[in-house]
């Protein structure tokens, strides 16, 4: 799958603008990653099934840039990065927690990576790295960081650290303006609200915790009020509303429009939902989350950007046992997840991208936790990634005000995203344009 | 046919019960057939006169509101919190705890007092002012987010409240209001470093809007609100911080302090326009509040409006009883074409219906998921309001308020027919013809509109003619009013 790829290859010269990174911080180690990924057997195995199955898919239509699909995990609450991308070589990691570092013995070893590992819930990760498909982005913050959950997860939504207040509208939200999707499904989030980031001029996500509440819940008091609900809807307006007004569609013509529109997602949505997988997800939040979106990306449904939530990240005391279950669960979600994309022959449209508001402080604190700190890492999935770790891990000793620095804005990985991956307008959705990380290979 | 412009009073013979439903939609939240005929019947002075309770009495305290938890240190406290700040990491814990406790008591009385707010709006018995109040929140928009001091909150929607027909008022207390200097950062406008966000605000969404006043005002502007800042729960004016030294603010020379800057602000023409334009928005038509993207047409009613607001020196009440009494308010092309609000929805159903109560949480819940969370607009433009409402995911939520409301019936729970705790035979008090279709219309005509057509409630018809226990018993009236609230005429106002 990438074995025709070498990074080496890449003509991209050296650029930074302060707020991304250079070409140049992706460590040798991720090049090695690669080759040492096609003598893994098991990859060989898995890649060879899943493009078997792609080839037999009719509806595939893999490399037009409208059947591209963005998968964002939030990790709410700060999660804890040292304790995810582990300095395990480090030894002021473990002066600093006597009590919280990972030991040195269960660090997932990154192939030819010295010095820095992965959190052992994180097995599936690391198999996703060896098959090139995993990039973790270290050290990804913004300038003048804010601890608070509120204000940072804001910052993060709305893709812009200067203003205060802002405009109540975020990067995905923005980014999908003015692009027509059928049906209103162009961001899907699971979860009864829609978060920021997907709200844009137009943009509003269709949000359910389940797809049971995605519909109109009267059906359920009467077969007859089912069939006169959808009598109600069939029934022409008067030709009078027909007409446009002087400020657009007649608003009772756009309503009823709109409830038409939803009465088909709703249904395309509660299909797709209704179907069964190949691969067992776990019974996390965030696997049965993931299970319902690999479903509907399976349905075909337009959705450009799907939305799922990971939280309880706010280890201030007790930390040990909650962060390491919820990295494991996170792992397992993502190998799941990922396991099923490569049998429905999706996962060359799927690009994953997990990101929380902050990390946490290099100390730990007198309860046995972390308090809010600031850099974190950012985890990117799928075959179109450039695998690997990049980044500098931040330097644990040269700290601002007790904190990591930040080396890579998490802007330019949304333009990555956005721009390279999706194809939208990065720019209008960020304010301003961000030179492309390379995260996301070219040629995908 | 083109639009009525006239700010004249309709004539009394068109003063029907269609026209008393129009006013009662928009200058409250609606009225079930009784609620309607009641107001009709007073004639359309008295009825438009009867809603505009400018000297109300204030409704009851929210009975958590305590000025005191959040409140900034005494000095012996200052000097404690040093001190452990410095100590070793058992005290910094301590007084992270500390912290973090005020902040989850702080949360509580948000929603006890977001709670509040919505109950004051379900149960006034002057809705007029509260959607004034609703109004000037959307317009003064500011978010407990930011603020994190709910007490502010509830101060500031009390000022609204007793000076909710003044706009000048209103525009002088804003620039001392202690959520909104914090809100816009004023609390640190100083001379040595001016902050120029009240300023700017003030001017472009606040009295004037965009357009009408320089970078340069702005600049000068910012020094007149230095030292315009808060203690504890008032305003204060540091002397210090605030720059005596002469501005020049939309050409003209002076010492403005804050007060002053308002008064120039007043003084101009843009003002009484700009806020004809939002109090049309509200009132009349959803046509947004940028001026260039209104309609020739309406931006010269608008004007006229304005004329009118200036005339009157701001006081809205000779403007709102003109506005509601006018041939262009009852204009055909204005009757059931505003987008309702997420709170004019759930309280326009909770009132009309008289629903029992239900879950506050379900409710503030639904009320996030409508797009519409009482004191956190989603930044100082306020929402944006119209259309914006109503997308696939939020019309299911507003369909689905309504289901809960009338039956108690959760979305993901199944139907409890006799768990419903609703009456709702009291709509039909008064009807004493009760055929399937005698009921609908009695109905409809309250809830959808007198406009909506035969064709449009045929559905309805069948339905109730369906019911073997008679269209009246109260299934039946509970089925026909979930489907009533889930048709796009339910939407609209």
């Amino acid at each position: 799958m990438c074995t025709d790829y070498h990074p080496l290859s890449s003509n991209d010269t050296a650029a930074t603008d302060g707020y991304g990174f250079t070409r140049r911080a992706l460590l040798g180690a991720g090049m090695g990653m690669v080759s040492a990924a096609v003598t893994v057997p098991g990859f060989i195995t898995r890649a060879g099934v899943a493009m078997a199955d792609t080839s037999m898919r009719v509806s595939s239509k893999s490399g037009v840039p409208e059947d591209r699909v963005l998968v964002v995990v939030q990790l709410s609450g700060g999660n804890d990065g040292l304790n995810t991308v582990v300095p395990f070589g480090n030894g002021a990691y473990y002066r600093n927690r006597p009590g919280l570092a990972v030991p040195d013995d269960q660090v997932l070893r990154v192939p030819g990576q010295d010095g820095v590992g992965l959190n052992p819930g994180l097995r599936p990760v690391l198999e996703l790295m060896e098959q090139g498909r995993a990039a973790v982005v270290q050290g990804v913050g913004y300038p003048n960081p804010n601890r608070s959950h509120f204000v940072s997860m804001d910052i993060w939504h709305t893709a812009s650290p200067e203003t205060d207040g802002g405009t109540g509208r975020g990067w995905i939200g923005k980014a999908l303006d003015g692009v027509k999707v059928a049906d209103g499904l162009g961001c899907v989030s699971m979860g009864a609200e829609a978060p920021l980031a997907t709200y844009g001029k137009q943009t509003r996500a269709v949000s359910f915790a389940s797809p049971e509440n995605f519909r109109w819940t009267g059906r359920d008091l009467h077969p007859d009020m089912s069939k006169t609900y959808d009598d109600l809807l069939d029934t022409p307006l008067d030709q009078q509303h027909a007409r446009r007004t002087d400020l657009g569609e007649d608003p009772l013509a756009f309503v009823q429009r709109t409830a038409l529109d939803a009465r088909v997602a709703s249904e395309r949505v509660r299909r797709a939902v209704a179907q069964r997988t190949n691969n067992s997800f776990p019974g996390s939040g965030l696997g049965r989350q993931l299970e319902m979106v690999a479903k509907m990306i399976r349905a075909d449904l337009p959705t450009r950007v799907y939305y799922v939530n990971h939280g309880g990240f706010d280890t201030h005391a007790g930390q040990v046992n909650t962060h390491a279950n919820l990295v494991r669960q996170f792992g397992e979600a993502i190998g799941a997840f990922h396991r099923e994309l490569e049998q429905t022959g999706d996962a060359g449209r799927v690009v994953t991208m997990a990101f929380s508001e902050f990390g946490r402080r290099v100390k730990q604190n007198a309860s046995g936790g972390t308090d809010h700190g600031v850099a974190g890492p950012v985890f990117l999935f799928g075959d179109a990634v450039q695998p690997g770790l990049w980044g500098d891990h931040p330097s644990l000793t040269d700290l601002l005000d007790g904190d990591l620095k930040h080396g890579v804005d998490f802007r330019s990985i949304y333009a990555d995203v956005l721009g390279n991956w999706l194809e939208l307008d990065d720019g209008a959705a960020l304010g301003k344009t961000f030179r492309p990380t390379g995260l996301i290979r070219a040629s995908a | 046919m083109p639009m009525d412009p006239s700010w004249s009073p309709i004539p009394e013979s068109r003063w029907t019960p269609a026209a008393a439903r129009h006013v009662l939609q928009r200058a409250a939240f609606g009225g079930d057939a009784n609620a309607i005929a009641r107001l009709h019947e007073l004639g359309r002075d008295r009825a438009i006169e009867s809603l505009i309770q400018p000297d109300a009495p204030v409704p009851d305290h929210p009975v958590d509101a305590d000025p005191d938890v959040i409140k900034p240190p005494s000095r012996e406290e200052r000097i404690e919190y040093r001190r452990m700040r410095a100590g070793d990491e058992q005290q910094r814990e301590r007084l992270r705890q500390m912290r973090l406790a005020a902040q989850r008591n702080d949360r509580a009385m948000f929603r006890q007092i977001q709670r509040w707010w919505l109950d004051v709006m379900r149960t006034t018995e002057t809705p007029l002012n509260e959607r004034l109040v609703l109004l000037w929140h959307n317009h003064f928009a500011t978010g407990h987010r930011a603020v994190r001091d709910a007490f502010l909150m509830y101060q500031q929607n009390a000022m609204f409240r007793a000076h909710c027909y003044d706009f000048a008022q209103l525009a002088r207390r804003i620039v001392r209001d202690p959520a909104m200097l914090k809100y816009l950062n004023n609390d640190r406008n100083s001379r040595r470093s001016p902050n120029e966000n009240l300023a700017r605000e003030l001017m472009e969404l606040f009295t004037l809007g965009a357009g009408n006043y320089t970078e340069q005002d702005i600049k000068e502007g910012a020094r007149a609100l230095t030292g315009y800042s808060v203690d504890d729960n008032d305003f204060e004016f540091r002397r210090a911080q605030h720059d005596p030294s002469t501005k020049t603010i939309l050409g003209a020379k002076g010492d403005y302090d804050g007060d002053a800057f308002v008064n120039r602000l007043l003084g101009r023409d843009a003002c009484p326009r700009f806020v004809a334009l939002k109090l049309y928005d509200h009132f009349v038509y959803d046509v947004g509040d940028d001026w260039d993207k209104v309609p020739r047409d309406r931006q010269r009613v608008i004007l006229t409006l304005g004329r009118l607001i200036k005339k009157h020196e701001y006081d809205l009440v000779p403007v709102l009883q003109q506005v509601l009494a006018s041939r262009h308010f009852h204009d055909p092309g204005n009757v059931g074409k505003k987008i309702r609000s997420p709170a004019h929805l759930m309280i326009g159903t909770m009132r009309t219906l008289r629903t029992p109560s239900r879950n506050n949480r379900m409710l503030a819940e639904a009320m996030e998921q409508m797009g519409q969370v009482v004191f956190e607009p989603p930044s100082v433009n306020g929402w944006d309001g119209g259309k914006a409402w109503i997308n696939t995911s939020t019309l299911y939520v507003r369909q689905n308020l309504a289901v809960y409301l009338v039956t108690g019936k959760r979305p993901d729970q199944p139907f409890d027919a006799r768990g419903t705790g609703y009456d709702p035979t009291v709509l039909l008090e008064g009807l004493d013809e009760r055929t399937p279709r005698a009921v609908v219309d009695h109905l409809a005509d309250a809830l959808l509109g007198e406009q909506v057509p035969e064709a449009r409630r045929a559905a309805l018809y069948a339905f109730a003619e369906g019911r073997n226990k008679g269209a009246d018993d109260p299934q039946a009236l509970i089925g026909l009013l979930c489907m009533i609230t889930a048709m796009p005429e339910y939407q609209l106002c």
